[in-house]
């Protein structure tokens, strides 16, 4: 074997500029590739960061039916044992409980349809940095009976601070929901489809405003780790299995969002696929030439006794040499500059950055970081060298020497 | 000792609108230790006779024998460990493999017979040195002249021990002087160390080098004669 790997290895540097052009063009591909990916995981994480945190936690646990029919008397008392469990979890870093439902919303003539969350003001704080979010206005006490709304809503209704803003429903048990609260703050959600109709009221005020006390909709949990979703919807699935709760993860919260990042990802494929075709079709033309150019030599080695079969290793192995030249390359090339982004986020500048800071995000587009997509990568380009020589090295095994000599 | 009987070979191709007869009715025997010519003008059917002795193509009748194993009856892939073990090549031109030294060119075949590296190297140096080459070890074909190109390749061929060398016109590309030197040294060798050789050629300085001269023209055997 050293043997062919001595030849394969001299081989590819007689003819060192196409050599070049070869590892070059996987090595743009692979670099690409690279980068594309690691930025739109990172914008996916991103985006999944800001919805679990904003709103629907890593997971929710519910009444049991809650989901599928969203109504305020499929309510909860989070009991005792429901919280041991959930202490007891170390994967659980936080567990927020809230109040949700619809009510309508009026303020002078205006009225629209709103989605009331009564929160924990403190946990839901920790949660989603709530109050760092205000763009006017305080942030609420327990129990008081007061309102923070999105902005959007705010405009809508002509609501300021220190206006009322009127809430009607339908309470629990069919009871008439209703109450007047104070406009205590306004924030920036940076989800235009919550800015335009949530309505914050602190967890009590809710409560007594649905006439449900010490009653919840959900119990939003994080956890420390995004990695640790499945093993803990596993283990509480399993803890509350038999019981009168539901555990739901944030993808089936919010399946909209699974749905963007699968119909976006799909796209980041088929160009990830067009990098690859590149790659392949560079390393099948100068394969092809290769055995062009050197078919007497071929003709030679095989009449002297050489197998086709080794001859095929030498070519393949010349290709690897190539591939992985390239691969390293854009490995070598493309780490630092994902790990710098990655923790050095891009910040976006501009109209863009501008509106997304209303939002009280960041406007930042960090590069993911993921060692198993670089062993991915690596896999898929030796995959490609060996596809992308199969036809050259079936047309090594029909060489006749007597032939190639001649030529 | 009887090492290489041809019998009745004939060679049709049909590859062509027009049937070519390239070899029509040879039956030869050699013997080991000959240093034979086979001589012909352009066309007449030497290089198809040495391929088809050489195992590189088939004849369409007739048979081959070399020391008592017909080659026709050979696969494929047996056949190319039979080259390997029994028959030294050399070519008109594109001998060597040009990413190799001369000494790793001749240790090659010895390589692909999965030889000790102590063997290939020792056999290596004697057979670089037997060809005048010993100065020229290390250094790659394109660093060389044609005749110490042929001189490498004959240099190769002995390397794997063969039963018979075959050169297909071995000086077509070279000078008068490096012909004569090629020559000379595949005489000695052939003295020497009874390496059988079985050239082709039209060189009449060449052919005057020869022992035995096979004359061939259109694929026939015209005569068959020792010298001196
Ligand atoms: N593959 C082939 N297909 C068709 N005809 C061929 C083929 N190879 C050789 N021939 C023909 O067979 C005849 C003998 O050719 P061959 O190459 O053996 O002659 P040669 O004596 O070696 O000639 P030269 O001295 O020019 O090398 C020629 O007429 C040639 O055109
Ligand atoms: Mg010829």
């Amino acid at each position: 074997m050293r043997e062919y790997v001595k030849l394969a290895w001299r081989n590819i540097w007689r003819n060192k500029r196409r050599t070049l052009i070869t590892a070059a063009s996987v090595f743009f591909a692979i670099f690409f590739a690279l980068i594309m990916r690691s930025l739109q995981l990172g914008s996916y994480s991103n985006m999944i960061d800001n919805a679990v945190t904003l709103y629907s936690g890593h997971l929710q646990i519910h009444a049991k039916g809650y989901w599928d029919n969203k109504s305020i008397n499929r309510t909860m008392v989070a009991d005792d044992q429901l919280m041991g469990i959930l202490d007891k979890q170390e994967m659980v870093r936080q567990v927020v409980p809230r109040l949700e439902s619809f009510a309508l919303g009026s303020s002078g003539p205006q009225t629209k349809g709103v989605m009331v969350m009564g929160v924990d003001p403190a946990k839901q704080d920790e949660m989603s940095n709530l109050s760092g979010r205000l763009t006017k206005g305080k942030y609420f006490q327990p129990a008081e009976q007061a309102a923070i709304v999105g902005q959007t809503l705010a405009d809508y209704l002509r609501l300021g601070v220190g206006d009322t803003l009127v809430l009607l429903g339908q309470g629990f048990h069919g009871a008439t929901a209703a109450g007047k609260y104070t406009i205590k703050g306004i924030v920036g959600i940076p989800k235009p489809d919550l800015d335009n109709k949530m309505v914050y009221l602190p967890l009590q005020t809710a409560q007594q405003m649905y006439m449900a006390p010490n009653r919840l909709t959900t119990l939003a949990v994080n956890l420390h780790e995004h990695g640790d979703l499945s093993a803990a919807v596993t283990n509480l699935r399993n803890d509350l299995s038999g019981s009168r709760y539901e555990v739901k993860t944030w993808r089936e919260i919010m399946p909209e969002l699974v749905q963007q990042i699968r119909s976006d990802n799909a796209s980041g494929w088929i160009l990830l696929a067009i990098l690859y075709l590149i790659i392949a079709f560079g390393v099948f033309g100068t394969v092809m030439m290769m055995i062009n150019e050197r078919k007497r030599e071929f003709g030679v080695m095989i009449a002297v006794g050489m197998h086709k079969i080794k001859l095929a290793v030498v070519v393949t192995l010349e290709m690897a040499f190539i591939g992985l030249l390239g691969l390293l390359a854009g490995i070598a090339g493309s780490m630092p500059v994902i790990l710098y982004y990655h923790y050095h986020p891009i910040r976006l500048g501009g109209e863009v950055a501008e509106s997304i800071k209303d939002f009280g995000i960041e406007p930042i587009m960090p590069m993911a970081w993921q060692a198993d997509f670089y062993a991915s990568q690596t896999l898929i380009v030796a995959a490609i060298v060996v596809v992308a020589v199969l036809y050259p090295i079936y047309s090594i095994t029909r060489i006749r020497p007597v032939k190639a000599m001649r030529g | 000792m009887k090492i290489l009987t041809l019998n009745n070979v004939h060679k049709i191709y049909n590859e062509s609108e027009v049937q070519v007869h390239a070899v029509n009715g040879v039956s030869l025997e050699f013997d080991k230790g000959e240093f034979a010519a086979i001589v012909g003008p352009s066309g007449s059917g030497k290089t198809t006779l040495l391929n088809m002795i050489g195992g590189l193509d088939q004849p369409t009748e007739g048979e081959i024998i070399v020391d008592s194993t017909n080659i026709g009856s050979l696969k494929p892939s047996g056949l190319i460990d039979f080259r390997m073990y029994n028959i030294g090549f050399v070519f008109q031109a594109y001998n060597l493999i040009p990413v190799l030294t001369a000494r790793e060119n001749v240790e090659f075949i010895m390589h692909l017979q999965g030889r000790p590296r102590k063997e290939r190297e020792a056999r290596s140096r004697e057979l670089l040195e037997a060809v005048g080459l010993a100065d020229r070890m290390d250094s790659r074909p394109s660093k060389m002249s044609g005749g110490q190109q042929q001189r490498v390749a004959v240099a190769r061929a002995l390397a794997s021990k063969p039963k018979f060398v075959l050169a297909d016109e071995p000086t077509a590309n070279l000078d008068s002087h490096s012909t004569e030197n090629l020559l000379d040294i595949m005489e000695r060798l052939n003295r020497e160390e009874q390496v059988t050789f079985i050239f082709s050629t039209h060189d009449n300085r060449v052919v005057k080098k020869a022992r035995r001269v096979i004359t061939i023209e259109d694929g026939k055997v015209e005569s068959d004669s020792t010298q001196k």
